[in-house]
């Protein structure tokens, strides 16, 4: 193992620009769920057995696009074995509404034709049908004798095609909104937004430097281990019971009391350990199914998804479109930017085009800019957030553009984006100023680091950089803490654990108290257990419920000081706490944290601290930085990565290895994005590699020790400086693998993924400039 | 006086092209008031009149922030005020 790789392993680097020391938060403590884990005790959605529990299977489309004329279920209801089959028809009628599901709204018509088909199938593998039956193989044998007449339809699979006004119309009510605004155009174009700052047309006229880029992405799935599951039990008394592998018990909560049409007071969901999500276990798709087959039979029922499902019927990411324009001075300063952005949506609308919007100029310091944003419908599964939803899509052709201006103006990268890094007091061109961030911070780091300054030589090799933002979010979240008579504490948070926020919410609460991480034993509420919490998402739960614990711990401090006033028949304003021991101010009593809760059943009984917290405040968004080496097979076009450091702003690491994990986690998958991934489809809109081997993911075998530098410039917003880390570290890798790419080879690529085939070809179509 | 960020699509149908304008408010409620006087139609764009909030896609931030009090947000003398699409994360 390489210098580099042993750092890693260790623990990666941080450099620190005015964050705090403390006693808990920056260490790296064993995290509270790993025995579990390890050991194969930790319970998921898969391992729920129930006495009567039925199978649930689902009938899916074959079609991309298609009316349903007849369903038939009668010959899979007589089949022996099978209790019932559910539809569409069986879903209470929804239209018109709209939920909020904390990470924005949906459409409650759109969502119940997701769960189950109406009057039209809009991709290959929409859910049509749902049997119960006492096997799994009886439920699969059910499947085949459910008759279903379809008027096929032609199919609509990519943005560009989809945009155009003679393009097959998937919903034929819809019309495009410009902020909530009905222009009454019929299109496939659900949604136009446009950010405008300055006088775009004048400063590009003036400008002395000008570049662009054209860029394709393709759909990419979050490739999460395990797939959707959801075991339902409806009681007679008209309680539903939900076991689940989610991202957010109260939103799936929300989510089937919506679809179901029942009050959201007869919903528990109990939510399961969580085998990865990144975005895309926010929806719900089996549990209403489940739900609806479970009311139906008076028997619990559980439908767990196969991996095709998974990839034909769940949520991936957005294919995408995307122009961008960049202009700078003689100097070599940015002052002009123009960016088309097209997402698609899949079969309904609501691509993370706002968030695209936002973060495609983010980096920079643009006095004129204009963005346009498009959601667009196409015949594919639903897109779901995915780690960073739209950010990535839109940080290659901007660094791309910046790639360019750097070459025109002789200029190294690094320095060109520091010339023109946004920084406190940046206006965007959504028009919001930034507060204290990173990202200049994170440049100066990747420019000085090891790897930059390192040599790189050899014929094929080339390197690359870039940079990338992510906003993070705040939202709600809720936490209770309750004192054992041993002195340690049982926290309770509403947050699902997908990232080993257990630990890293715990740390808060420890080091608020003056405790030790290991005295917190923290679980993860159902929706009847806890207050209520949002999404796991936005890279938020170490943040906001992070928050929560700290004012739940601050709630633990008041009254185990009206405690000790209590034992001491003193008052609460003589008691103080430090360092995890109470003391009168004179200084002639004192019992640690321990000590005192020993005698919590002599001075009133129990502690339960509790706090809920809805920051508004202090959101701190998030810089990465990539810098990668890559050697490309000119036979064959193969890319191997031979080095890659992510840097990443952090506020401040609670537990910096798994800050480190997220930063090479979101790099993984980013490459994963950059070389391999892609829905590929027929011209039928059928997906032809709905497999894991078919669908080639990034393996520790196919890549070095991801290296990380966590920066870390503190967030003023949050008590210990957090910024949410689980996103941004995805947006840069394909722009700076990209720019390997072309610079080993002496190519220009303008999609994705940089399959051997395209490397090939462009190659053949270049002067092979690095081959010497 | 708050200052408000005119979003780019209403800025040709209501506000004359201008990007910025100064208005008085001590809420983000009595902004919007503020702003449909001058420029009538603000107000349909950007409050559910049947629950008395903002509209679902669009979020109001108030200094840089997302307001999680919506319409009850306060204002300041020197606030900047911002109405954005909706966004979300993964």
């Amino acid at each position: 193992m390489t210098d580099h790789g042993e750092t890693t392993r260790k623990g990666g680097e941080i450099r620190n620009f005015g964050t705090q020391t403390y006693k808990v938060v920056g260490t790296r403590p064993i995290r509270h769920d790993g025995t579990d884990k390890v050991t194969g005790r930790a319970v998921y959605g898969g391992d729920i057995r129930l006495p009567g529990m039925l199978y649930g299977q689902i009938l899916r489309s074959p079609h991309a696009h298609a009316r349903i004329q007849r369903i038939d279920t009668s010959r899979a209801e007589a089949l022996p074995g099978v209790h019932a089959v559910v539809t569409a028809a069986d879903l209470p009628d929804t239209t018109g509404g709209r939920i909020d599901l904390g990470e924005g709204h949906a459409d409650t018509k759109y969502m119940r034709d997701n769960i189950l088909a109406g009057d039209k199938v809009l991709y290959r593998g929409h859910a049509v049908a749902g049997v119960a039956a006492v096997s799994l193989h009886v439920a699969e044998e059910a499947l085949a004798l459910i008759d279903v007449d379809y008027e096929l339809l032609e199919p609509v699979i990519d943005v560009e095609t989809a945009m155009k006004d003679s393009a097959p119309l998937l919903h034929e009510g819809l019309t495009t909104t410009e902020l909530n605004e009905d222009t009454g155009r019929k299109s496939n174009i659900a949604m136009h937004i446009r950010h405008e700052m300055g006088d775009v047309q004048q400063a590009f006229a003036g400008a002395a430097h000008v570049a662009e880029a054209e860029i394709r992405t393709a759909t990419v799935h979050q490739g999460y281990i395990e797939p959707q599951n959801g075991t339902a039990s409806w009681s007679e008394d008209g309680q539903l019971t939900i076991w689940t592998s989610t991202q957010g018990s109260f939103t799936a909560q929300k989510q089937l009391a919506t679809i179901l049409d029942i009050p959201v007071s007869k919903v528990r969901v109990i939510p399961q350990e969580i085998g990865g999500g990144f975005g895309g276990k926010i929806p719900v798709y089996v549990e209403p199914v489940a739900a609806l087959l479970s009311r139906k039979t008076a028997h619990p029922v559980k439908i767990i998804m196969t991996r095709a499902d998974v990839f034909e019927s769940t949520g991936p990411t957005p294919g995408s479109y995307v122009r961008v324009k960049m202009a700078t001075d003689a100097s070599g300063k940015l002052v002009a930017s123009e960016a088309h952005i097209a997402l698609e949506a899949g079969a309904f609308p609501g691509a993370e085009i706002g968030a695209a919007a936002m973060c495609v100029f983010s980096c920079y310091d643009i006095p004129h800019a204009v963005v346009d944003g498009y959601d667009v419908v196409v015949n594919k599964p639903k897109s779901a957030p995915y780690r960073a939803p739209g950010a990535t899509q839109v940080t290659w052709p901007v660094e791309k553009v910046m790639d360019d201006l750097a070459r025109q103006l002789g200029k190294d990268p690094v320095a060109f984006r520091l010339d023109n890094a946004a920084a406190e007091g940046t206006r965007r061109v959504d028009g919001i100023v930034y507060p204290r961030i990173g990202g200049r911070e994170c440049l100066e780091v990747a420019r000085d680091s090891d790897h930059y300054q390192s040599e790189l030589s050899g014929p094929y090799r080339g390197r690359g950089m870039a940079i990338g933002y992510w906003f993070n979010i705040g939202l709600k979240s809720a936490v209770t803490a309750s004192v054992n008579a041993d002195g340690t504490v049982h926290l309770v948070e509403g947050s699902t654990d997908i990232g080993g926020t257990r630990t890293s919410v715990a740390m808060q609460f420890a080091e608020t108290l003056g405790l030790d991480a290991a005295d917190i034993y923290p679980s993860v509420g159902d929706t009847s257990a806890i207050g209520y919490t949002d999404v796991t998402g936005g890279s938020r739960v170490t943040y906001a419920t992070g928050w929560a614990a700290y004012e739940a711990a601050e709630d633990v401090k008041r009254q185990m000081i009206e405690r000790a006033a209590i034992l001491w028949e003193s008052s609460a304003d003589q008691v103080e706490y430090s360092d995890g021991v109470f003391k009168t101010r004179d200084g002639s009593k004192s019992a640690d944290f321990k000590q005192l809760a020993q005698k919590l059943e002599d001075t009133g009984g129990p502690v339960v601290g509790r706090a809920t917290v809805h920051p508004d405040t202090g959101v701190g968004g998030s810089f990465a930085v990539n810098i990668v080496d890559v050697e490309v097979d000119p036979d064959t076009g193969k890319v191997d990565i031979l080095r890659f450091t992510v840097i990443q702003d952090a506020g401040k690491a609670i537990h910096p290895s798994y800050v480190e994990g997220q930063m090479q986690g979101g790099s993984v998958q980013g490459i994963g994005w950059a070389l391999n991934e892609e829905y590929a489809y027929t011209e039928e809109g059928r997906m032809a590699n709905s497999t894991f081997l078919d669908y080639r993911m990034p393996t520790s075998l196919d890549l070095p020790m991801i290296e990380t530098i966590i920066v870390e410039v503190p967030n003023p917003g949050h008590p210990y400086g957090v910024r949410g880390v689980g996103e941004a570290s995805i947006a840069p890798p394909p722009a700076a693998v990209a720019a390997a790419v072309e610079n080993a080879t002496g190519t220009q690529l303008n999609v994705l993924p940089l399959r051997p085939d395209r490397i090939i070809n462009a190659m053949e179509d270049s002067i092979p400039a690095a081959a010497g | 006086m708050a200052m408000v960020w005119i979003p780019a699509p209403w800025r040709e149908k209501l506000t004359q092209g201008q990007q910025q304008v100064d208005v008085e408010g001590a809420t983000v409620r009595q902004v919007i008031e503020a702003l449909d006087a001058r420029f009538p139609g603000m107000r349909q764009r950007i409050i559910d009149p049947e629950h008395d909030r903002i509209r679902h896609d669009i979020a109001v931030s108030v200094d840089g922030e997302i307001s999680v009090e919506g319409l009850r947000r306060k204002v300041g003398e020197t606030s900047e005020v911002h109405f954005l699409p909706a966004m979300a994360g993964g």
